[in-house]
């Protein structure tokens, strides 16, 4: 009986201590469900999930005040793998958010341009270089489509263009896997 | 060799010289069993392609759920009831194959999943085997393992038809070389070791190669491409595994044959040792 | 087709590598397209060149409608380094720079150089040859080959020079003769016709490389073509009498796909290249015959690349062979000038039967990559239609793993596919996959695994590309906002400063004095 105890407290007292250390030793910095989260996100910044950019988005997730379906950009696909990490169901997108479309670059019509800097300062990626009563241009490269240029604009003169588009973007279709 | 459908075929045509033998050894109930079971799995088979709502063609051509039930019936004594081989090959259609998605996609043998159901639920019927010609009533000559008996007469011929069947099979290049070679070969190794240490407690290799179902297992059974390991390594390790279970389960279980058992548990392991055991090929980590 | 994995004969050279896994002996269908020389192609009245007709980004069109150029003449630049230029086949008019369809599965459209020949055909005065190649440094050699627009005549068309600047030693040049699928012939016949010019384009490879061996490998099933190789490297020795370097020839099984650049560098030097490396990673480079000859042309004749051999075959074709023709020539204007066709035409394929596709049109012109024309009958195609069953599910029966030259797991890979997991994919080496079709074409479910893969592939480098887009705008955005927050808090400090009373006191202080 007595040895029962001893062995018992010694063996609680162990684990507790392993367990004490292994808290301090191995402490994970951050939140590692909202970079999780924010790594499945598509990053476009376009704030149509109506937070400030993909960041406040997935810690708004973590938290429990959005749900999984308000990222227009990233669409189904996103959805489904916010679902699987978060092991929810996953759900239609939120037409209140937007819907998914191709993905689009900003394109500014040069000669519209009037060089009103609007548009540098709406860039959430810095991806529109000019100065003031300079033309403006987009870094292609850097766009991620999200729109927020189009509605500082005095003169209408930024289009959106298709990004995947022609010979270099096709794709072979998905063949039939069998049964 | 172009389709599933002439593979099948090879399976059930090997199986004859197999066929001819048992029924001269023990009278005409393998031919009673197999018709009854091919009868249940193709009627198994249809019932749940239908429930699935997945064509009946050419799932139900492709000759799968014949072999299933067929092998299953080379499992069976010959004398045993009507509806042991009709439980068997439903749970070896329905549960074994058509849920796990039918064809390609179930993990377990289903013929041997069949048998060990069998085994467990009957098995009085399961284990009276008629003695061979005289159709006396007498246990597998495995039942005697632990007592090291001699093999009764004429079960090596019926080895020997399998091991027929077997090798034409390869010739065919229906099955390959590693899986029958490491199930044999680990069963010859094991059991001479542990014979020539203790002839008294333990049978002869050749009793192991020539009795019970060694034969059909590194032929027929351990050989199932859709539940066997697929990679070089993965099928010696798989097939040692196999040959080293069948002799341990006749040794030290309360089953007199360990076949089935040998191969569910291995069935278990292919997945892993296909991931674990790639050809260098096919390795990018 | 006789399925022989494992029973690879040798015969001819010693063996000195190790023989390649799986593979398929294929009916050869050579003979049909081999029996005539090769014939100088039409010079049609428009030539049509795409900009994008090699690996890499397009090139850039430096002419403008309405300009006069002579044959020779650059048309298009590189862009940047993994490019190559285009150059005029014939000298004409400039009468368009548009989409036309080109020769692409897709079937789209892509900008391209129309151009009107006239009856002058003057050459440009830029064209320079080098017969004293041996005094350049590898660098200029590089620099004339790359201004040649010289890219892989293999079928890939990866830009050649890129390859002669390799970034490890390389020791070994691999000459690929093989050509291992079938119906295809251009090659054989240019080896048989120019044998002297692929030997000397060998030479000039091997000193661009600074390399001391080169071994041109030819599958045994083309011994016209060995014969002739033989005599170019015999006339070679007995004219430079060099022991400088190394020419041979290595005759290889003929079994499909012998001549995957990994496959051939394993049979020929028994050297793996390592999965998603190259083979410079074993010291190996590896370039087409037609290449060699294309890189003897642009050196030794200052000849651009402005046509390549063409195999027009096919059981419609009504009388196949070989054609040097110009780029640019629509496949009809080929089609025509072997006799047109002999029976109702399902469909063009461009390629071979195994790892070729559909043409979208006759109408499309010949490119750099462009290695056979097959013309397939409506009987034949019915056939093949016949013969393409319904899809059944995987048995795991591995006639594809024994198959598969590249020692993949095509029944693991066809999981992972079908499953989307395409980590698993990845870390089965499915990048290492060739796309040969072997597997296809053994398996017993009649499973499009070759067609899985390459989407598979797409698949995997479409979603790469969104990754890293997604990494740049991540950190873009987390820059800005760090950009923001910085110029925020200065503004804050220089208010701060403004208002701080001892400055103002301060500068009070100074007003008074200076008055």
């Amino acid at each position: 009986m007595l040895s029962a105890i001893v062995a018992i407290t010694t063996l609680a007292a162990v684990f507790g201590l392993l367990l004490g250390f292994s808290a301090v030793r191995f402490r994970v910095d951050g939140d590692p469900i909202a970079d999780q989260v924010e790594a499945l996100l598509p990053q476009t910044q376009c704030g149509q999930c109506t937070f400030p950019g993909c960041r406040p988005y997935a810690e708004a997730i973590v938290r429990g005040e959005a749900d999984i379906n308000q990222c227009p950009p990233g669409g189904e696909a996103t959805i489904r793998a916010l679902a699987d990490l978060l092991d929810r169901e996953p759900k239609a997108l939120n037409p209140d958010n937007g819907a998914e479309k191709p993905r689009v670059l900003a394109l500014i019509d040069e000669p519209r341009c009037i060089g009103c800097t609007l548009c540098i300062q709406a860039c959430p990626v810095d991806a529109i270089v000019g100065a003031p009563k300079q033309m403006h241009t987009v870094i292609a490269a850097e766009c991620t489509g999200c729109e927020l240029c189009l509605p500082p604009c005095p003169v209408d003169c930024i289009d959106l263009v298709p990004a995947d588009d022609g010979i270099a973007a096709w794709r072979w279709p998905e063949p039939d896997h069998g049964a | 060799m172009n389709d599933v459908q002439a593979l099948m075929t090879k399976v059930l045509v090997a199986l004859i010289p197999a066929g001819a033998i048992h029924v001269w050894l023990f009278g005409p109930g393998l031919l009673i069993n197999c018709t009854i079971a091919v009868a249940a799995a193709l009627a198994a088979e249809a019932l749940m392609l239908k429930l699935r709502g997945r064509p009946l063609v050419p799932a139900l051509l492709d000759l799968s759920a014949p072999v299933t039930a067929v092998l299953l019936a080379f499992a069976l004594p010959p004398l045993v009831p009507w509806w042991i081989p009709v439980v068997g090959t439903l749970f070896a259609i329905v549960v074994a194959k058509q849920l796990y998605g039918g064809i390609g996609f179930n993990l377990f043998n289903p013929a041997m999943a069949g048998y060990v159901v069998l085994l467990i639920s009957f098995p009085i019927e399961m284990t009276r085997w008629p003695g061979p010609f005289d159709g006396v009533t007498a246990a597998t000559p495995l039942d005697q393992v632990n007592e090291v008996a001699t093999i009764a007469g004429g079960w090596e011929w019926l080895s020997l038809a399998v091991l027929a069947g077997g090798l034409w099979l390869l010739s065919q290049r229906v099955i390959r070389w590693p899986i029958p070679v490491a199930v044999l070969g680990s069963l010859t190794v094991i059991a001479t070791v542990f014979w020539l240490l203790d002839p008294g407690r333990f049978a002869s290799p050749a009793f192991h190669l020539a009795g019970g179902a060694t034969m059909l297992c590194a032929f027929f059974i351990a050989t199932d491409p859709v539940t066997a390991a697929t990679t070089p390594r993965g099928r010696i390790v798989y097939g040692v595994g196999i040959g080293t279970l069948i002799w341990v389960l006749r040794n030290f279980s309360v089953y007199p044959d360990g076949v089935a058992f040998a191969v569910l548990l291995m069935n278990m392991a292919a997945p892993a040792l296909d991931h674990f055991l790639r050809p260098r090929g096919a390795d990018a980590r | 087709m006789v399925h022989e994995p494992g029973k690879s004969r040798r015969k001819g050279a010693a063996p000195t590598g190790a023989r390649m896994h799986g593979g398929l002996k294929l009916e050869p269908h050579k003979a049909e397209s081999t029996r005539e020389p090769i014939l100088r192609g039409p010079r049609p009245s428009e030539l049509v060149l795409p900009l994008a007709q090699h690996m890499g980004a397009a090139a850039k069109a430096r002419v403008a409608v309405g300009d006069h150029v002579a044959r020779g003449q650059p048309l298009a630049d590189a862009d940047g380094y993994l490019s190559a230029p285009v150059h005029a086949p014939a000298s004409g008019t400039v009468v368009a720079i548009e989409p036309r369809r080109i020769a692409h599965p897709s079937g789209l459209a892509t900008p391209c150089i129309v151009l009107e020949t006239d009856a002058a055909d003057h050459d440009w005065d830029g064209l320079h040859a080098h017969p004293q190649w041996r005094d350049l440094t590898p660098e200029q050699v590089r620099t004339l080959v790359r201004d040649a627009g010289i890219v892989g005549l293999g079928g890939a068309a990866f830009p050649t020079h890129v390859k002669l600047n390799p970034a490890l030693t390389v020791d070994t040049l691999v000459l690929n003769g093989a050509e291992c699928e079938p119906y295809i012939s251009c090659d054989d016949r240019l080896m048989r016709e120019r044998a002297a010019q692929v030997v000397a384009g060998a030479e000039i490879l091997l000193h661009a490389l600074q390399a001391k061996r080169c071994v041109i490998a030819i599958e045994e099933d083309k011994p016209e073509a060995i014969a002739a190789i033989k005599t170019g490297i015999a006339a070679q020795r007995r004219r430079s009498n060099t022991s400088d370097f190394d020419l041979a020839l290595e005759v290889v099984p003929a079994i499909y796909p012998q001549g995957g650049e990994r496959q051939l560098i394993a049979t020929v030097t028994g050297r793996r290249v390592p999965s998603g490396g190259l083979p410079l990673n074993v010291g190996v480079v590896c370039h087409n015959v037609a290449t060699a000859a294309a890189v003897a042309a642009a050196v030794l004749d200052g000849e651009p690349l402005t046509r390549r051999v063409v195999t027009m075959t096919g059981d419609a074709m009504a009388a196949p062979r070989n054609v040097d023709a110009l780029y640019g020539t629509p496949v009809s204007a080929l089609i025509a000038a072997c006799g047109g066709y002999d029976a109702p035409v399902d469909r063009l394929v461009m390629g071979g039967p195994m790892m070729g596709f559909a043409l979208p049109g006759d109408d499309v012109p010949v490119v750099k990559a462009m290695n056979c024309i097959l013309a397939e009958s409506d009987a034949i195609a019915a056939q093949r239609r016949r013969s393409v069953k319904q899809v059944q599910p995987c048995i795991r029966c591995t006639a594809c793993e024994d198959a598969c030259p590249a020692e993949l797991l095509p029944q693991q890979l066809h999981w992972f596919a079908r499953a989307r997991d395409f980590d698993q994919a990845r870390d089965h080496a499915l990048f290492d996959c060739i796309e040969c079709g072997v597997c296809d074409a053994v398996c017993p479910s009649d499973i499009p695994l070759a067609a899985q893969f390459r989407w598979a592939k797409a698949e995997i480098r479409a979603r790469d590309d969104e990754r890293s887009r997604a990494e740049l705008a991540k950190h873009r955005f987390e820059a800005r906002a760090q950009r923001l927050a910085d110029e925020k808090r200065e503004r804050e400090e220089r208010l701060k400063k403004k208002q701080d009373p001892a400055a103002i006191e301060a500068a009070l202080a100074r007003v008074k004095a200076s008055r």
